[in-house]
């Protein structure tokens, strides 16, 4: 995928003048918070789920490598095949590889984040096998040639006029003054269309929400249903999943199961949760013939034992978006890689280099809404400032902020000199301000004064009031 | 009687330069609570700046200086929850596993607490002596209400005022775009946010807006201004106070 | 050659204990399989059946009761109500035999997997959750998975004696019947029918599985 995330700011500035999406936005600030909240205020239980299910990522962290491995020969018993990808390019030749031995020309596909950050479509389109997203807003967008706005809705972006422009576009065979004023009769269109691609699939792919070691099953959760079309019609269901999504028992995943829906979409219980145990089995009458697990890394196992570990914590539900004011201003794909949001501002420089992905961390207000939702509770706004520091030490921070900031550190640690300069400031901005107290001008201050004004100071400092007032020189009153 | 209450002004860098009246009305309101406030001058800022720019070890520098020069009082107290929370939460973490201020950052942290809250929570106080004759809309400053939990003082407070009357906004507790350099590194995010914070306040057609943060409040009122709104700012503590002499934060509207 | 980099690199990050001690903390926590945190739910069975049918109900499921014999006519009548033709699809289980047996006049019932041609396919439940309303259906030939995404009209046939309280109630139970850490190939959890609301955030049912859910409570 294209990386963006360099020119953080001029998207952001683009998007903030995009009329239509500041209209799709209008759902995410009102819809997602709602629903989460009205979930959560219903479930007695809610907060102490969060704290077991943060327990239980911990465990399996500080335990991966034994509980990969009890999966893997899980998986192998139960008669799939487990296939292990260091790198995005590793995963990429292991699916082809599945994909050419099964003879695919074309693949269905379930909504897969980490087959977003792999740039899988791209990669089998090169390939010469055709990938179709089965997800309605996945396929939206694949038919947009646009990636994913959100990680839980990922045509978040589109209204519906664009939707009905784009089927009229591509599916050129239905009759051209079909019905298509309602998102209904959308609705169906894709219905239909997908319905055949389903059936006429040599290989699905899905991503997975949780792997289950005890059983070496593979979960996903989806409202549409067609995850499991995608698995169930095809000769061979490929999984590709990232390794920190184990977790121990069956028990384990009821437990995160539970934050899992009432924080991506407020609903208690998603429609499907369909828990997959290997290939079709003696007397079956359909399911897959072939069963492949797709374990990635790409990057993962350096988070571990890190001040970052506790973002692989992350169980993709959206939250920390849904409520968060950057994302609600510009949107998803301002930030200019797959994952968007707070978790995308602190996994975005790990993936990318924080050379690129730098500027995400820093473009928060650090209100810390999303780690006030964030069902497996990750500091998200402290990772984030991890990230401020490793570009501080590695002087990546730019050098004229680099600059102010050890002027003014170097003045706030010599009190004497510092009030002097106070005073002085006071003085000056309040003579600026006059009668009005603000100005709509100050220099070097331009980013604040081209959208709001500067109130100005009172006149005095208030340290000097108080030596004054108290005709003291001392330390204390 | 027991000793006083020795209490430690922690004035915040924003209010010792831009509007000293919060820092009068806080000594006023503890005083009235029966504490007795002592205002290290050698105080300049918390750090917050070089602490959210990465720069650990400029923030280590001032926030020892800090605590040197007000660890022996009973309690430290700021009239803001942003401060508040960087000295009682953020302290500990950035000295975290570091001889000697690990232990004795934790003691000075368990002292620190924002004015209103302190006041409510610590001083048991009900309610306070002002008057003032209008309604007023409050907003929740992100540090204070999500690190320190404030949210219900104030307005306990603020329902004693008399003649006060309180009208919510929609969505008060949705961050106001400020979050210290980020309203300048990115000023056009920062400005959709305060709109979007403004409209709100537009709508509670309020006279008054109050806040416990003067960063917040700067940045609401500068904005304010700038659009033509009617409603006038200020930091609660002045209310609470009554303190309204000088003119509202960013003059008249 | 990438299995043990990613396994040698994760023991490396993990520093402070020794390979031996995390098997061991990993098989330990999987042969005591803690329950965790479960939600208060009705104590009776008559109460915990219905907040099943009003949890199901909620995820715009519908729900009816009747005896076990008399699922043939239940079908037949909530397709009559639906101008839906009486015909369904089905599996080979037991507890459907009344269903099997179903003379043509009330219900003809065909066998098997579908191929995505039938509009009513109909499921026996291994289970509910009162929680939720939740089904839990298990794939085989007793109950093939086609049937419960590729019909447009999902009709599931649950005991009341199996309305459980919690999804951590149905893993003892999966384990006494396929032996510890085997699982059959499919589990299908469903609450309600399918949906979308990816076109401006608008709920929509009916997405690529079941536009309607059915649920039948069976009195045993």
């Amino acid at each position: 995928m294209h990386i963006t995330s360099p020119q953080f700011k001029q998207n952001a500035k683009a998007a903030l003048a995009d009329e239509q999406l500041q209209r799709s936005l209008t759902h995410v600030r009102k819809n997602f918070i709602d629903k989460r909240a009205k979930a959560a205020a219903a479930l007695p239980e809610f907060e102490a789920l969060r704290d077991n299910a943060a327990a239980i990522k911990n465990h399996v962290l500080e335990n991966l490598d034994a509980y990969l491995e009890i999966f893997e020969s899980n998986v192998i018993s139960n008669g799939g095949k487990v296939h292990w990808a260091a790198t995005a390019g590793d995963a990429r030749g292991l699916i082809l590889d599945i994909c050419r031995k099964a003879g695919a020309r074309t693949v269905t596909k379930g909504k897969s984040m980490i087959s977003e950050e792999i740039g899988l479509n791209e990669f089998l389109e090169n390939a010469g096998i055709e990938p179709v997203e089965t997800d309605l807003g996945e396929y939206i967008i694949q038919l947009r040639g646009e990636s994913p706005s959100h990680i839980i809705a990922p045509a978040v972006h589109v209204n519906m006029d664009q939707v009905r422009d784009d089927f009229r576009r591509v599916h050129t065979h239905l009759p051209p003054d079909r019905e298509m004023s309602e998102p209904e009769s959308l609705l169906k269109e894709a219905r239909g269309i997908l319905r055949d691609r389903f059936i006429k699939a040599d290989v699905g792919i899905t991503g997975a929400n949780f792997l289950v070691a005890e059983t070496g099953t593979t979960i996903i959760v989806t409202n549409e249903g067609n995850g499991d079309l995608t698995q169930t019609l095809p000769r061979v269901h490929v999984v590709i999943a990232s390794i920190e999504k184990i977790v121990p028992t069956l028990e384990d995943m009821s437990q995160i199961m539970r934050v899992l829906a009432r924080s991506a979409t407020g609903q208690e219980m998603s429609v499907y949760t369909t828990l997959s145990s290997g290939p079709r089995r003696k007397g079956d009458p359909d399911g897959p013939d072939e069963f492949h697990v797709v374990l990635l890394d790409n990057g993962r196992s350096d988070m571990l034992g890190t001040e970052f570990q506790d973002m692989l914590r992350c169980i993709r539900c959206g939250a920390c978006m849904n409520h968060c004011p950057v994302y609600h201003a510009i949107g998803g794909h301002a930030y200019g890689w797959v994952y968007p949001g707070p978790m995308g501002s602190v996994l975005t420089p790990q993936f990318i280099g924080v050379e690129k992905g730098g500027q995400l961390p820093n473009a928060s207000t650090f209100c810390g809404r999303c780690e006030e939702v964030c069902p497996m509770r990750i500091p998200l706004p402290k990772l984030m400032r991890h990230w401020r520091e490793q570009e501080f030490s590695g002087h990546l921070t730019p050098p004229a902020q680099r600059r102010n900031l050890k002027a003014w550190a170097w003045l706030a640690k010599r009190p004497k000199l510092y009030h002097v300069a106070t005073r002085l400031a006071a003085r000056g901005l309040w003579l600026l301000g006059g009668r009005n107290r603000r100005t709509g001008f100050l220099p070097f201050a331009g980013a604040w004064t081209r959208h709001r004004d500067m109130p100005t100071p009172e006149g005095s400092t208030f340290l000097a009031q108080w030596r004054k007032h108290t005709g003291a020189g001392g330390n204390a009153s | 009687m027991s000793q006083p209450v020795k209490v430690g002004l922690f004035v915040t860098c924003l209010v010792d330069l831009f509007r000293p009246t919060v820092g009068f009305a806080a000594v006023k309101l503890l005083e009235e609570a029966g504490c007795e406030v002592h205002v290290p001058v050698s105080q300049t800022c918390c750090g917050q700046p070089a602490w959210n720019s990465g720069d650990r070890d400029d923030t280590a520098d001032i926030a020892k200086e800090v605590i040197k020069a007000f660890e022996d009082f009973d309690y430290v107290v700021a009239p803001s929850g942003s401060c508040a929370g960087m000295l009682s939460k953020h302290y500990p973490e950035l000295f975290e596993g570091v001889q000697v201020w690990d232990e004795r950052s934790r003691a000075f942290a368990a002292k620190v607490h924002e004015l209103v809250s302190f006041l409510t929570d610590v001083m048991g106080v009900q309610s306070v002596e002002a008057r003032l004759d209008a309604t007023v809309t409050y907003h929740d400053s992100c540090s204070g209400l999500r690190e320190l939990g404030i949210r219900a003082q104030p307005r306990k407070l603020l329902q004693s005022v008399e003649g006060l009357e309180l009208k919510e906004m929609n969505n008060a507790n949705v961050c106001c775009g400020f979050g210290g350099t980020f309203a300048v590194k990115y000023s056009d995010i920062s400005n959709a946010i305060v709109t979007e914070k403004t409209g709100n306040i537009d709508k509670a057609e309020a006279d008054l807006l109050l806040a416990g943060d003067l960063g917040c409040l700067l940045n609401m009122a500068g904005k304010l201004r700038r659009s033509g709104s009617k409603t006038e700012v200020r930091h609660v503590a002045e209310v609470l106070a009554g303190m309204i002499d000088t003119p509202p934060i960013g003059g008249k509207g | 050659m990438n299995r043990e980099f990613i396994l040698e690199k994760l023991g490396r990050n993990l520093k402070n204990s020794t390979p031996g001690k995390r098997e061991s903390n990993a098989l330990e926590r999987i042969r005591n399989a803690p329950g965790g945190i479960l939600p208060v739910q009705p104590r009776t069975a008559t109460a915990r059946v219905a907040h099943f049918i009003e949890k199901a109900k909620e995820a715009q499921a519908t729900v009816a009761v009747c005896a076990s014999s008399g699922v043939a006519n239940a079908i037949a009548e909530w397709l009559r109500s639906h101008n839906l033709p009486k015909e369904v699809r089905t599996g080979q289980d037991n507890r459907l035999s009344a269903l099997h047996k179903a003379k043509d006049s009330i219900l003809t019932v065909k066998q098997g997997p579908s191929d995505g041609s039938d509009l009513t396919g109909v499921s026996h439940a291994e289970c509910g959750i009162s929680e939720t309303g939740t089904l839990a259906l298990l794939s085989g030939a007793d109950n093939p998975t086609s049937l419960n995404f590729l019909p447009e009209n999902h009709i599931v046939v649950v005991r009341r004696s199996d309305i459980l309280a919690h999804y951590e109630e149905i893993w003892p139970r999966l384990r006494k019947r396929f032996g510890k850490g085997k699982m059959p190939r499919t589990v299908n959890l469903i609450t309600g029918p399918s949906r979308s609301a990816d076109i401006e955030q608008t709920l929509l049912l009916g997405a690529h599985g079941p536009v309607r859910l059915h649920i039948i409570v069976t009195e045993d």
